[in-house]
């Protein structure tokens, strides 16, 4: 048994490596040569400006002060990176050194696989420094990884139609937000765009209901032992039928995706089409990006009317009202890493590189002491509600990882489409857990 | 007289040695040497498909037997539990109807109506060449591309509803990509306009194999069009028409970038495929195991029906055509 097993690994190592040769061409990095320089290789999702060229200067000044050093820096694309490079390349245990991280539940999974260095002592100052964004990193205590960009999600909407409809506040109940609602369809206007063709965004009203409906203490007891038996789980989905029940979205929502293109969630809400969107920290950026496409204007920018709210409070119901859903981007050292890696990491978190990443308007950074970076009005007002919550919860599916993710966001889905109860996604989810 | 240069004959006075008989050593030793040159020649496609096809097959039937989400060690050895889950899966179960249904709604829609456009501009008609190349040009297109265009086409109130309000029709628009009882039947009109050309130009070119005098002589008999095409053109055809039938079934089971394009699978798993279901798994939710399980499923779903159709329906039309060699 041992050999065979040894025997299929091998194959296994030598056709990903035999691909990830073919598809990367980069040869085997990290590994100091004779003379001391060392290279290093980073490999990120920021595939448009302004993240792409910013990454690259990080690199250049990182070369620049440790001579013998080189970074070869590549992007590519989000899911791609995510789901087929990194797994691919981690499983040849060599190739890579600094990598894009979401952490929690597939950090976690990493981490079990041997793949990720524990960089708890090189960086002890910076984890220090950064508090409680650094905890989805961290598996059992030690850190494997540092945030760059954490943000929290909440209602992007569109000033001039909510002023159209007579709404002069912005809703901070669930009730407010239900007249808010009423209000939008009386001036004939769609309330909520929502992108449920992509099944994470519809998934993640469930997430704010349960995030409102579970305490803290069950939440992260279900992220550490993926058990959902507590009644609130149930109670979120109920709370979203009746929310769905309001008829709230866009026709034909099933089918509509999230971040391409006019017809989606994002571009309903940039060309006036609906009012609001649930959407994270980088839906400014996302909503630029459609219009540059659909004006064939390179300089066009996030729509000028738009206004941010958190997720309503729920009266009655058992979370924290203040809690907030959220989540960000990291770089994890693969355990092969040298030791400049983590040099490497501590500069990207540096308060001047992570001023600078405010300034560009690309995310919200993490180190304090850069928020005076933060040039964009849209990104501050995610900045100061993610000050004043007094609890962050990771996305739901990050948090429980991929398997479990994806079967509760498909139930969540179904519900939206009027198929399944509460009670079924908490069995999807369960179910799902079951086949780890 | 003549002088013969071939063969074992004698040869003719002072022959070169190439005109004498091989000796059997001479022979042994061309003949390997012939191998070798054809496994040189062979060896580089050879290694090519090993690595990319034979090992990738391997290895995707041997993940299948263990829960393993693509990191680490290969030891979680569950046995058949991801077949038994996959079969015990209705949404994998959907998806394989809505294969089968493609299957047999391409071959009953298609197939009739790929035969009565080619039969219709096998005639002589003004335009013919345009009509053609119209016909073919959806086909030249990538999936990715035409799947996109049709997705940007087909949104509530988008480019299609306004052609439609434009021709006259009133009231609500189906929700062409986002109602899950009419989402299927959108995706399978867009597979049909996608293949139909090709469908057509492969049957164009089995009725230039049909010899022109059987009609001639059948007309002057007083046989009518119809008769002539029934009884004449179409069983003439049938070669041509049970090669697309088995590209048509093969390209329905695996059937993967349209839908992925255009529905992803949804909405609420009503378009989904093997194939999208396998990609989901194995590549969204990280379940490695589980979804070369399923892609085991799909290859020997494919293999079996390919196998099959060789064996019951190609079987005349192929003999002949795979020779024993030597």
């Amino acid at each position: 048994m041992m050999n065979r097993r040894s025997i299929t690994r091998r194959a296994a190592v030598a056709a990903t490596t035999v691909l990830a040769i073919g598809l990367t061409a980069c040869a085997p990095a990290g590994e100091g040569s004779a003379d001391g320089d060392v290279t290093l290789t980073w490999w990120h999702n920021g595939t448009g400006e302004p993240l792409l060229g910013f990454w690259e200067d990080v690199a250049s000044e990182f070369e620049e002060a440790n001579p013998g050093v080189t970074v070869e820096v590549t992007a590519y694309q989000n899911e791609e990176l995510q789901r087929t490079l990194i797994p691919n390349q981690l499983r040849t245990g060599s190739g890579l050194d600094l990598y894009q991280q979401w952490g929690a539940g597939e950090l976690a999974a990493q981490v079990e696989a041997g793949y990720v260095k524990d960089i708890s002592e090189d960086v002890a100052g910076q984890v220090d420094a950064l508090g409680g964004v650094v905890a989805p990193w961290q598996v059992d205590g030690a850190t494997y990884g540092l945030p760059f960009n954490f943000g929290i999600e909440g209602f992007w909407y569109n000033t001039e139609l909510f002023a159209e409809a007579g709404i002069t506040e912005t809703p901070t109940t669930l009730d407010e937000l239900y007249e808010a609602i009423d209000a939008l369809k009386a001036a004939d206007i769609v309330p909520i765009a929502v992108g449920a063709g992509d099944g994470w965004p519809a998934a993640h009203y469930w997430y704010n209901f349960a995030l409102k409906s579970c305490s803290p203490e069950v939440l992260q007891t279900a992220q550490a032992d993926l058990t959902f038996d507590d009644p609130c789980f149930i109670e979120a989905g109920e709370l979203l039928e009746e929310f769905i029940a309001t008829e709230p979205f866009q026709d034909g929502f099933l089918g509509t995706g999230a971040q391409q293109g006019a017809g989606s969630s994002a571009g309903i809400l940039a060309t006036g089409g609906a009012a609001m969107e649930l959407m994270g920290q980088w839906n400014p950026g996302v909503m630029g990006g459609i219009l540059q496409e659909e004006t064939g204007d390179a300089e066009a920018t996030p729509p000028e009317f738009l206004g941010w709210f958190n997720f309503p409070a729920i009266e009655g119901a058992q979370g924290d009202p203040t809690a907030a859903l959220g989540g960000g981007d990291g770089f994890s050292c693969s355990a092969w890493s040298p030791p400049e890696c983590s040099d490497l990491l501590e500069y990207i978190t540096s308060v001047e590189v992570q001023t600078r990443f405010g300034e560009i308007g690309a995310g919200v950074p993490v180190t304090p002491g850069s928020e005076a970076g933060i040039a964009d009005p849209n990104l501050q007002l995610v900045f100061d509600g993610l000050q004043s919550a007094s609890y962050v919860q990771l996305w739901l599916d990050t948090a429980f990882g991929a398997t479990v993710g994806g079967a509760m966001n498909e139930g969540i889905v179904s519900l939206f489409g009027g198929q399944g109860e509460p009670a079924s996604i908490v069995q999807n989810m369960k179910d799902a857990a079951a086949t780890l | 007289m003549s002088i013969s240069t071939v063969g074992a004959g004698p040869a003719v006075s002072a022959g070169p040695a190439p005109l004498a008989p091989p000796s059997p050593a001479r022979r042994a030793r061309k003949r390997s040497r012939g191998l070798l040159l054809t496994w040189g020649f062979a060896a580089p496609a050879l290694v090519v498909y090993a690595t990319f096809v034979l090992v990738p097959v391997g290895l995707a039937a041997v993940y299948s037997f263990f829960n393993w989400n693509g990191l680490g060690d290969l030891d979680r050895f569950i046995g058949i539990d991801n077949y038994a889950r996959a079969l015990a899966d209705p949404v994998f179960l959907g998806a394989m109807r809505n294969n089968a249904l493609i299957v047999v709604l391409s071959l009953l829609i298609q197939g009739p109506l790929a035969i009565g456009i080619a039969l219709l501009l096998n005639r002589p008609i003004r335009g013919r060449t345009m009509i053609r190349t119209l016909i073919f040009v959806p086909y030249v297109l990538s999936e990715v591309v035409a799947g996109l265009a049709f997705k940007l086409l087909l949104p509530p109130d988008g480019p299609f509803d306004g052609m439609l309000t434009a021709l006259g029709w009133v009231g609500e628009k189906p929700l062409w990509l986002a109602d899950p009882d009419i989402a299927f039947w959108t995706l399978f009109a867009v597979i049909t306009w996608k293949y139909l050309g090709f469908a057509i130009i492969l049957m164009l070119a089995g009725l230039q194999g049909v010899p022109e005098e059987l009609s001639e002589a059948a007309s002057i008999d007083g046989a009518s069009w119809w008769q002539i095409q029934r009884h004449i053109t179409l069983p003439l055809l049938g070669p041509t028409i049970r090669i697309w039938a088995f590209l048509s079934i093969i390209g329905s089971l695996q059937l993967f970038d349209m839908v992925f394009i255009l529905t992803g699978g949804g909405p609420l798993n009503s378009t989904e495929t093997m194939a999208t279901y396998m990609v989901e798994y194995g590549n969204g939710r990280s379940q490695i195991g589980y979804g070369s399980a399923v892609a085991v499923i799909l290859f020997v779903v494919s293999l079996v029906v390919a196998l099959l159709y060789q064996r019951f329906i190609l079987r005349r039309d192929l003999a002949g055509a795979i020779t024993k060699g030597g």
